[in-house]
């Protein structure tokens, strides 16, 4: 078991590899992701039941929450692709790392943009200096100076390894920075969805949320590989089998 | 030295001897010289001081004079002004070093480079964070601090400046082979520089309302401790990182 995990683990390393396992797997998740997303989507919004206090201005939760949830798990995949980059000097792990952060940034403003609309009928605000606010806003911080720091250098593997240290320091950070805000100042609803309770809502109105927050996973993975794909044929174009690859179109 | 447990063998071809220098030599090595570089380079010291004084100055004039109102941001004020100046003042960190080859030099001996990046973040803070410190009283005086807060906002920022310089030592070392460093390390720094600001500003302020401060002060002790150990390992590998690109 171990070692077929060690020895897939290695394959995955190798570029080319990579390059054709995703390329079947691309299909399957741009399906997937296409069902849940429009299968959410019209669920959350003509069937779910309404907010007996927000009305229908609820319904953004259902971009919102995903929006979120993926903006801090693509910073720890980022950290995580950074690290195996960093230690055992994976050129794959590392375009994996440069492709998260610019999807990651999107995620990220996506919840601080829905968060803002949301906002508005419901606090009265745009903006308010809340703890999960502006724990959001400095993530959004965090991820353009690893974009930047990418862009910075003229080798782009000093570019990867330099920005795979700084996410790994943001991943120490986003803790510390989560409590100290946290303490600071709150207003913000507590946590939608926790593994280890029941969530307070009906399961009519959380049910087409879980199938949306699995959506936005399964889009997340398919722009992903893409992105990867391309960084995979942008640095490796000298090689034999991406001259190939081009040579045969 | 010569039977220090820990100290490195290195064989000289010319003296057959064994020259044994320890880890603890080539730090306080470090810090002499750069004490000394600093002593024959005082305008470094100065500016940031400066920086900080005229900050502080600005915002009586932008915003309002009196002083009701100035004791209810003087807090926020001193603090962001204090992380301003620190961080202006990391650019002199690695860049001289990187110029005149001298960092190279200690990238390749056989010291832990975290030792020597130690050594050179306590130089830093020792003529930016510890002058900051004993100046912002004379500066809170100015802000009209009520007088519960002073004895805090000197702890707090004793004991924040050291977490600033350690790290913004990181950022010091990712960008140290770049051009146009300044904006882009900002970027990378200021962000994890918030926590210290909240809990420094927020202990201050918890002084003035006489309230209990020994939560915050400990807060603010972990947070140096979490960044003494981890700041000079992760400096140093960004370190080797800029210098290879």
């Amino acid at each position: 078991m171990w070692k077929t995990f060690v020895a897939w683990f290695h394959r995955m390393g190798s570029p080319k590899w990579f390059y054709d396992i995703t390329g079947r797997w691309i299909p399957w998740f741009a399906v997937a992701s296409a069902l849940l997303l429009i299968a959410g989507t019209v669920w959350a919004l003509a069937f779910a039941p309404e907010d007996y206090q927000q009305g229908n201005s609820f319904r953004i939760i259902y971009i919102h929450v995903p929006a979120a949830i993926l903006a801090q798990s693509i910073f720890f995949l980022m950290a995580m692709a950074g690290a195996v980059g960093l230690i055992w000097k994976m050129k794959v792990a590392d375009m994996v790392a440069k492709s998260c952060a610019p999807i990651g940034a999107s995620m990220t403003f996506i919840a601080l943009f829905t968060g803002a609309v949301w906002g508005k009928p419901t606090w009265g605000a745009w903006w308010v200096w809340d703890a999960r606010l502006t724990a959001m806003l400095i993530l959004l911080f965090l991820y353009f100076g690893v974009i930047a720091l990418q862009s910075a250098f003229d080798s782009k593997q000093s570019g990867a390894r330099a920005s795979a240290i700084l996410s790994l320091v943001g991943v120490v950070n986003i803790p510390i920075i989560k409590y100290s805000v946290e303490w600071w100042n709150t207003l913000h609803q507590p946590a939608t969805f926790t593994l280890t309770e029941k969530p307070a809502m009906p399961a009519e109105m959380w049910v087409p949320l879980l199938v949306m927050v699995i959506g936005f996973y399964c889009f997340f993975g398919t722009i992903l590989m893409m992105r990867t794909r391309n960084e995979i044929l942008e640095r490796e174009k000298r090689t034999h089998w991406v001259q190939g690859l081009l040579s045969k179109k | 030295m010569a039977n220090d447990k820990h100290s490195l063998r290195v064989t000289d071809k010319y003296s057959p001897q064994v020259i044994s220098v320890s880890s603890w030599r080539a730090f306080t090595g470090t810090l002499k010289r750069d004490l000394l570089l600093v002593f024959r380079r005082r305008s470094d010291v100065v500016n940031p001081l400066l920086f900080f004084t005229i900050v502080v100055t600005l915002f009586p004039l932008g915003i309002s004079p009196e002083s009701e109102f100035l004791a209810q941001i003087a807090a926020g004020v001193l603090w962001v002004a204090a992380l301003l100046a620190t961080l202006l003042s990391l650019d002199s960190l690695f860049q001289q070093d990187m110029a005149d080859g001298s960092l190279e030099q200690l990238v390749i001996s056989p010291h832990p480079l975290a030792v020597m990046v130690l050594s050179k973040v306590l130089v830093h803070w020792l003529v930016t964070g510890l002058p900051l410190t004993l100046l912002a009283p004379l500066l809170a005086v100015m802000m009209f601090l009520p007088d519960e807060g002073y004895s805090t906002l000197f702890l707090t920022l004793l004991m924040g400046t050291p977490t600033l310089s350690l790290v913004g030592a990181i950022g010091a070392a990712l960008t140290v082979g770049l051009r146009r460093t300044g904006v882009l390390m900002t970027l990378l720094i200021l962000p994890l520089y918030i926590p210290v600001l909240i809990f420094g500003t927020g202990a201050v302020i918890s002084a003035v309302n006489g309230m209990a401060v020994a939560g915050h002060l400990a807060i603010m002790g972990a947070m140096l401790m979490v960044a003494l150990v981890m700041a000079p390992l992760a400096a140093g590998a960004a370190l080797r990182i800029s210098l290879n690109g």
